[in-house]
């Protein structure tokens, strides 16, 4: 589902005192059936903007349209907003500590049931769930307290799967685990969104993982879009990465390294290993 | 969720901001016990009049205070209601079984309206000009006497810092559990009674966990710095009582008494 966003403004009403101002002008477009990275250091208006786009805040200036739905901030409609809401699932930085039900399993369905499917259905599909997910299925009747925090994460993000979204948002999926918990996490997403060919949106701060799973990327600073392109075309700039205090990924220093060293210049930019691996071989250098 | 006003702090200058925070409180403690001792009509006049001037003499709008009145509205109505209804005496407007609405009655209902307002008022202009760590100091010296008791004043002073610091994390936390809960579809604060609070499980279990957690965390973090009950602790900051704290503080019991001789 295409999703594009103009002009938007939003401010958040942190209590009767604080006020601040997190998205301006907020132009960006995350196609359909893609997968769209959200880089950015932090408070760069990232999950504000996620938050924008299911409602939690409201715009205040400035169109979203999602699909065939629209909602305008010069014509705000809630409703509007609370169907656009419906096709999204939205999966919070460190969502394991939003379990709250007796079992597992109660916990997954929560949702479906939410949206009225009926409980059998639901329960068939929270088993699929868990497998899918890489829970024992043994543990749906478990306490979502006793498992550890990798395995809390699971069922969190099985929560949000369950109830079917056309449209996969993440923040920081992978925030807090061990790097084999981090890949775990991400090649489960990553398998979920090219099998049900969903349109989803990766925020993150590893540019390493925005560069190996994207296919396009979005740099936010200061509460605005300030590039959005295609993965390569952004690593392949460092300076206007460094302009926003982000980092090449890994790859891309080891790559100017070699051919500094080597004294050559490589055909092409590598984003992942695999690619730098095959260039070099291509240029005979190993 | 952050409409509450408990806790939070609005960095300002004014005079009210100025005042030695043990002198804030002692003059806040005399004007509640005015607030609450006065019982003609004519005295609460002046008593709202003079709580008008601190609030505006703290430079935050009025409707940020009456913002911080609001969540109690209902409690507020209630007594009212109660109070006026069941109250005899005097002129009687009104009657229906044992229910009445008599002078008495409407003189009786205004007071405990005027006592409820002016005490949140008068709180909240504390609360909100302190810094919550001051004001705790402030409590712990005004409470130091107690001492002599064996009463532990220092773990309690201790315990409302640490209790008052976490009160708008903990505000920002349910927040983030009632966003993730309404997107997995549960409607809360919707439907009956009996309903909206079935619907509030999935917001406060999880807080119960993770306050429980963070309580956890945070006396591991203060024993490995050397925290330890019942010894003396030395203060980072220190309060200057200056001249202007002499004055208000007068003044303001001199109101008091003056207002209770009436």
């Amino acid at each position: 589902m295409h999703i594009t966003l103009e002009d938007v403004a939003a401010d958040y009403k942190l209590g009767p005192i604080r006020h601040a101002d997190v998205l301006v002008h907020v132009q960006a477009v995350f196609r359909d059936k893609a997968l769209t990275a959200v880089i950015g250091h932090t408070g760069s208006g990232k999950t504000s903007l996620l938050k924008v786009l299911t409602g939690l805040i409201t715009p205040t200036q400035g169109r979203i349209r999602v699909g065939d739905i629209m909602v305008d901030a010069q014509d705000y409609s809630a409703s509007h907003h609370k169907a656009i809401r419906k096709k999204m699932g939205l999966v919070f930085q460190y969502p394991e500590t939003q379990l709250f039900a007796e079992t597992v399993e109660k916990d997954i369905i929560f949702g479906p049931m939410n949206l009225g499917v009926p409980e059998q259905e639901a329960k068939e599909q929270a088993r699929e769930l868990a497998i899918k997910v890489g829970l024992d299925p043994k543990l749906l009747a478990a306490s979502p307290f006793s498992l550890s925090n990798g395995q809390r994460r699971r069922v969190a993000i099985a929560g949000i799967l369950a109830m079917k979204p056309d449209i996969l948002m993440l923040d920081e999926p992978a925030a807090g685990l061990d790097p084999a918990g981090r890949k775990d996490i991400l090649s489960l997403i990553m398998n979920w969104h090219r099998e049900h060919q969903l349109t989803t949106i990766l925020v993150t701060q590893d540019i390493d993982e925005a560069a190996c799973y994207a296919d396009e990327m979005i740099v936010m600073s200061e509460g605005t879009v300030v590039m959005q392109a295609d993965t390569r075309e952004v690593l392949s700039d460092p300076e206007l990465l460094r302009a926003y205090n982000l980092e090449s990924p890994r790859v891309r220093v080891l790559q100017e390294k070699i051919e500094y060293r080597a004294g050559i210049k490589l055909p092409r930019v590598c984003i992942t290993i695999e690619e730098l691996a095959s260039a070099l071989i291509e240029a005979g250098l190993v | 969720m952050n409409k509450l006003l408990l806790g939070r702090y609005i960095p300002g200058t004014s005079w009210i901001h100025d005042i030695d925070p043990r002198a804030k409180l002692a003059s806040g403690v005399s004007l509640i016990v005015a607030i609450l001792s006065v019982g003609h009509v004519y005295t609460t006049a002046v008593l709202w009049i003079m709580t008008y001037l601190i609030m505006r003499l703290t430079g935050i709008r009025v409707r940020t205070y009456i913002r911080g009145v609001k969540p109690l509205i209902w409690i507020i109505v209630f007594t009212v209601v109660l109070q006026i209804f069941f109250t005899a005496g005097g002129t009687i407007y009104w009657a229906w079984g044992p229910l009445t609405v008599s002078q008495f009655g409407l003189q009786q209902g205004y007071l405990v309206f005027t006592r409820f307002v002016l005490v949140i008022l008068l709180s909240t202009v504390i609360t909100l000009t302190t810094r919550p760590t001051d004001l705790s100091d402030a409590l712990y010296d005004l409470l130091r006497p107690l001492r002599l008791l064996r009463l532990p004043i220092d773990e309690f002073a201790f315990m409302l810092s640490i209790s008052l610091r976490l009160i708008p994390d903990l505000l920002d936390e349910a927040q983030r559990i009632l966003d993730a809960q309404r997107l997995r579809g549960a409607d809360i604060g919707e439907g009956s009674l009996l309903r909206q609070m079935r619907s509030l499980i999935p917001v406060v279990l999880p807080l119960f966990q993770s306050s429980l957690n963070r309580a956890d965390r945070l006396a591991y973090a203060l024993e490995v710095r050397g925290f330890r009950q019942g010894i003396r602790r030395s203060r980072f900051r220190r309060f200057r009582w200056q001249w202007k704290d002499t004055i208000t503080l007068s003044l303001v019991v001199l109101f008091t008494l003056g207002l209770l001789l009436w």
